[in-house]
């Protein structure tokens, strides 16, 4: 158990900490060292709990209980203190009411608030722990020097940086709480620190359009915050046949037509905090942030606590008409997002819409809900987590050398910054190709779906969806990997220690493709065997295909030595017109023109215009469809 | 061990049969619009010409590419052959053909980017509908893997006549044939000289001729674990497909991205009608 | 065994004819004439190329053109002249405008006289024209062979 307060409460003693230290390079040693600190502790944490299974601590309750309390209402204040400084009442209207729930959650049922575990650990947790650990706190390190030249590129930004970093730490440690919380009302706490801790990041620039998108995001996830106290008052209502607010006793009751009430309030708390439609908004919105920030956002905390907690719920979503359509709200948001993704030529907006996609596609396996899926759902889970960080970290980088987050400017960055172009590389090709992890998943996913009764409507939307996602990632690759000439090398000069953190992400994106088949064994399939009674894996003859490949696209680089540097060297073909190496070429009236070569976006087809609204009113739908199925079935 | 000799098999005559079918493609083409046509090894002497030509590049990465493709076009099949997951065979197809459109990215040369483009466009066309073949194909055998989809005693065609249809329409991408060539057109030099391949020549451009015939016959495989019931019926049902492809390539012309999109897509949709109806049939049997 | 001569592409280029002998390189691509018999196929891309085959004299605006696309054509390559204007700029000769026959620019190996070239004449060109690419590969693969030769004694 030591580990696992030492997870929680170190990141929130560095946190205070970082609050003053003014000097980048006593913050740089802080958060590298704390940093290692935590990776450390999270996989020591896999050597202690990996080969246990599911384990319940007793941590001391009444003074934890009565901290987060006072905590929850000194956030509610603040809330309304915020929301009336900058007049959003709807924030205000939903700290009122959420703040009144709980009070009443408190007088009304304090003797069933009490949980006999508060803590826990199983392999999912486990697997979370890693991510937040590991990446968690590489994007921790990243930042630092991120912040510096941010500053130094956005003079008119007030410098706040211990106050960014005291609430990253926080929310890494609040993220820890989260997925250590056996008691239910703990859980919700540190979802509640999630939400403010995403709206002081997001807001980080005080610009009229960061306030306005950090207020977006706190409302949609006070939204979900409400729903869960509405959850915890259900089940603190019904206890003992709910199984109060014991999450293990939840899981574990019998009565699932009754637990299925809040499992979908929770749920639908999860889709705000995972960003699915109809809530995509305020993921898309919290771009305006520093880029630490929306990798932090999209690949190890906030959305992925959103989809922990759908995942978690998935036994009680199986076979349910409630939990099928939360699962089609995950798919209908996945194919929607991946198609949209197409018409965006912003690097960070690329990203953001493929992840609210894999979101989606998470939910929708959590949403069904049978053990195929949930193992699908947590390598998802694992693999996004990886690429997706890389990438942000990755076009936080290029954004800086070269000013532009744009990818058509991105265009032959392989000449350009050939290291970063690789890292990219490696990201985009973690994201959608085999044998990498997304992959994987997506097509043990549809061996899944396939089985499920009326699991084609899943099956036809990962088809849709993946040819939409090669159609995105790859040609944004192919910008990348344009050799263009006469080009200058603009990778030296970059501060030198960003670079640590994504040659180690690099390496993880690479190296999970190895791993993936012990991570599977001793950390998936044993979860999934408790939790189903059963378990799933991929075939030895299919892991070895895929190592085969792995290993192949691994060696192939090496063959570029056979290619004789020799061999003739032409232009390109210019329509028979004399052009110049960077496709200058004389034009009629002897004017010199250029040729541009230019991505396909397809925005009359794949537009947000035309995409974003449909989708999001279907979501809508589905997810009253989900309550009142769950009333229904009650 | 039998997948062994399978994949082995594959890797040494799918070029030799790809080639071959290529040189009858030619021959019945040529005699549908009344000529003579090439002799039938003329695909053999196109490549071997290939080879025999001098090694011209833009970039020197853009051989490095053609090379994955090949490589990895040559292992899927192989694992088809071999009788592997079919939808992983899918997706490492995928790859492959990522590997061709980077090395048309790599060059910076306009009409290799319009056709690398729209080769991206004519996956996302396919893509559904073969994965949704497979999937049809594992709901009637039972498996994923193409060894027991091969081996099935049910008439694969009788369940899924619409996903076959959906896959003929997509054929005719895969097979690069009129009316979808639009990334690499024969027919289309004034407009994107060869598209994808416009940079390609010599022996890189051999390298994806042979690429393309290893693909050939991986799909006229695929089209086979639809007869696979009977032999004799799967071949010749195979060689009718193919006649009728070359026959639809003779008398359409290319028509727009838009047009090639949306047919794929549609062709997709058949198939997942087809699919609902079968599951359906399924839940209503058991 | 030697492919090249099995298997020529062409790449054909109306440098500035009237389009009479652009009429006639066409129809050896008919069913009448079908070039495809001798593994012909007329491209559109110089790279794919082993014969380039022009109509028409040069003019000063593709003088540039003509040059640029032999040179995109990789080795070996052969360049045929059909009809007269090709050959020295035929009755366009004394135009403002007309440099004279291809020869001006690259070097022609077969020279098809005719206003306009018949496809017969045409075709007879393209396999003499083969004669020569062959013989052009064998003094490029002895070239070759003599360079690493060269290159291994070094």
């Amino acid at each position: 158990m030591q580990t696992l307060l030492f997870l929680i409460l170190f990141p929130i003693l560095v946190a205070c900490l970082l609050l003053f230290v003014k000097r980048t390079t006593l913050r740089y040693a802080v958060v590298a060292l704390s940093a290692l600190a935590i990776g450390g502790a999270s996989i020591y944490l896999l050597v202690q709990y990996a080969f246990e299974g599911a384990v319940y601590f007793a941590a001391p309750s009444e003074a934890a209980g009565l901290a987060m309390l006072a905590i929850e209402m000194v956030l509610a204040l603040f809330i309304i203190y915020m929301g009336a400084k900058f007049r959003n009442y709807p924030a205000i209207a939903l700290a009122v009411v959420q703040a009144a729930l709980i009070v009443y959650l408190e007088m009304t049922f304090p003797e069933n608030l009490q949980a006999a575990h508060n803590l826990f650990i199983d392999q999912f947790s486990i697997i979370m722990a890693l991510i937040i650990g590991i990446i968690g706190s590489l994007i921790a390190v990243y930042a630092v020097r991120y912040m510096e030249t941010y500053h130094h590129h956005h003079p008119e930004v007030r410098d706040r940086q211990g106050m960014f970093f005291f609430v990253t730490f926080a929310f890494i440690a609040a993220m820890f709480g989260l997925v250590f919380s056996n008691n239910l009302m703990w859980v919700f706490f540190f979802w509640e620190i999630t939400t403010i801790s995403s709206f002081l990041l997001i807001g980080y620039s005080e610009t009229d359009e960061a306030t306005r998108n950090a207020f977006r995001a706190l409302v949609m996830n006070l939204l979900g915050g409400v729903a869960f106290v509405a959850a915890l008052i259900y089940l603190a209502a019904t206890d003992p046949a709910s199984g109060g607010i014991d999450l293990a006793r939840v899981l574990a009751s019998g009565d699932t037509t009754l637990i299925l009430v809040p499992a979908v309030l929770i749920g639908f708390a999860g889709i705000t905090k995972a960003a699915l439609m109809p809530f995509s908004s305020w993921l898309l919105g919290a771009m305006v942030a520093p880029t630490p920030v929306s990798a932090l956002l999209h690949s190890s905390t906030m959305v992925k606590a959103g989809v922990y907690i759908l995942v978690r719920f998935a036994p009680i979503f199986a076979g349910t008409f409630a939990g099928f359509s939360i699962g089609l709200v995950g798919g209908v948001t996945f194919i929607v997002a991946s198609a949209i993704a197409i018409s965006q030529n912003n690097a960070k907006l690329v990203l953001a819409y493929s992840t609210i996609a894999n979101l989606g596609l998470i939910a929708a396996c959590a949403g069904v809900g049978t053990h195929m899926l949930v193992w699908a759902a947590i390598l998802l889970i694992v693999f996004h987590a990886v690429a997706k960080s890389l990438l942000f970290l990755g076009t936080g980088a290029i954004e800086h050398r070269i000013g532009s987050r744009d990818i058509e400017d991105m265009e032959g960055l392989i000449v350009r910054m050939p290291k970063m172009a690789v890292m990219m590389f490696i990201g985009i090709a973690g994201m959608f190709l085999a044998p990498f992890g997304m992959l994987i998943s997506k097509w043990a996913a549809i061996e899944a779906f396939v089985q499920v009764p009326f699991g084609l409507i899943f099956v036809a939307i990962l088809a849709y969806g993946s040819a939409v996602t090669v159609f995105f990632w790859a040609k944004w690759m192919g910008k990348l990997v344009t050799v263009t000439r006469g080009v200058e090398r603009i990778e030296k000069g970059f501060l030198e220690e960003p670079w640590a953190p994504l040659y180690i992400i690099t390496g993880l994106v690479v190296a999970a493709v190895f791993f993936f088949p012990i991570i599977s064994s001793t950390l998936i399939e044993p979860y999934v065997l408790a939790i189903y009674g059963v378990t799933t894996g991929l075939a030895q003859a299919n892991i070895a295909i895929m190592l085969l490949m792995m290993a192949l696209l691994l060696l192939l680089p090496v063959s570029f030595l056979l290619f004789r540097r020799t061999v003739k060297h032409l232009p390109a073909y210019m329509s028979g017109r004399p052009a110049t190496a960077d496709l200058r070429f004389a034009g009629s009236l002897g004017m010199t023109r250029e040729a541009q070569t230019r991505n396909y976006y397809l925005t009359d087809y794949f537009g947000e215009a035309r995409l974003f609204r449909p989708g999001a009113v279907v979501c809508t739908v589905l997810i009253l469809a989900s309550w009142i199925l769950a009333g229904v079935a009650l | 061990m039998n997948g062994i000799v399978g994949a082995v098999l594959f890797l040494i005559l799918a070029p030799l049969a790809g080639g071959l079918i290529a040189g009858i493609d030619r021959k019945i083409t040529a005699r549908m619009q009344g000529r003579v046509g090439p002799p039938i090894l003329q695909p053999f002497y196109d490549v071997g010409k290939l080879f025999e030509k001098e090694s011209v590049v833009v970039v020197t990465a853009q051989n490095f590419y053609v090379v994955a493709y090949l490589v990895f076009i040559a292992l899927s099949g192989a694992f088809f052959f071999a009788g592997g997951d079919l939808l992983l065979i899918v997706f490492a197809f995928t790859l492959a053909h990522v590997f061709l459109v980077l090395g048309a990215y790599a060059v910076h040369s306009p009409y290799s980017h319009i056709g690398a483009e729209r080769e991206l466009i004519q996956v996302m066309a396919y893509e559904p509908m073969i994965i949704l073949a497979a999937v049809g194909l594992y709901m009637v055998s039972g498996s994923f893997y193409v060894a027991d989809m091969a081996a099935t005693t049910v008439p694969a065609i009788l369940y899924l006549p619409g996903v076959f249809l959906g896959l003929a329409v997509i054929l005719a991408i895969k097979l690069r044939k009129s009316p979808f060539d639009i990334s690499t057109s024969h027919h289309a030099h004034q407009e994107i000289v060869k598209g994808i391949t416009t940079e390609f020549s010599g022996p890189t451009l051999g390298q994806i001729e042979i690429a393309h015939w290893y693909e050939n016959i991986f799909l006229l495989g695929l089209v086979y674990l639809f007869f696979a019931w009977n032999p004799v019926i799967g071949v010749v049902a195979v060689a009718v497909t193919y006649v009728a492809e070359i026959f639809i390539d003779n008398v359409t012309a290319r028509v727009r991205w838009q047009t090639a999109l949306k047919g794929g897509w549609l062709a997709a949709l058949l198939g997942i009608a087809n699919l609902a109806i079968l599951s359906y049939m399924m839940i209503g049997g058991a | 065994m030697t492919f090249l001569k099995r298997s020529p592409w062409i790449l054909h280029y109306d440098a500035s004819s009237c389009n009479g002998c652009d009429i006639e390189v066409l129809a050896c691509l008919t069913p009448l004439y079908d070039v495809e018999r001798f593994g012909i196929i007329n491209t559109g891309n110089p790279k794919h190329a082993d014969i380039l085959l022009i109509t028409g004299g040069i003019n000063s605006q593709n003088r540039p053109v003509v040059r640029n696309l032999y040179e995109q054509m990789p080795e070996p390559k052969v360049v045929i002249a059909v009809g007269v204007c090709a050959a020295t700029g035929g009755i366009f000769r004394e135009c403002y405008n007309i440099v004279g026959g291809i020869d001006k620019v690259i070097p022609v190996d077969v020279y098809v006289p005719g206003c306009a070239a018949r496809p017969e004449q045409i075709i007879d060109g393209v396999v003499k024209a083969l004669a020569i690419l062959e013989e052009k590969r064998e003094k490029m693969t002895g070239e070759a062979r003599h360079a690493a030769e060269a290159g291994e004694s070094t």
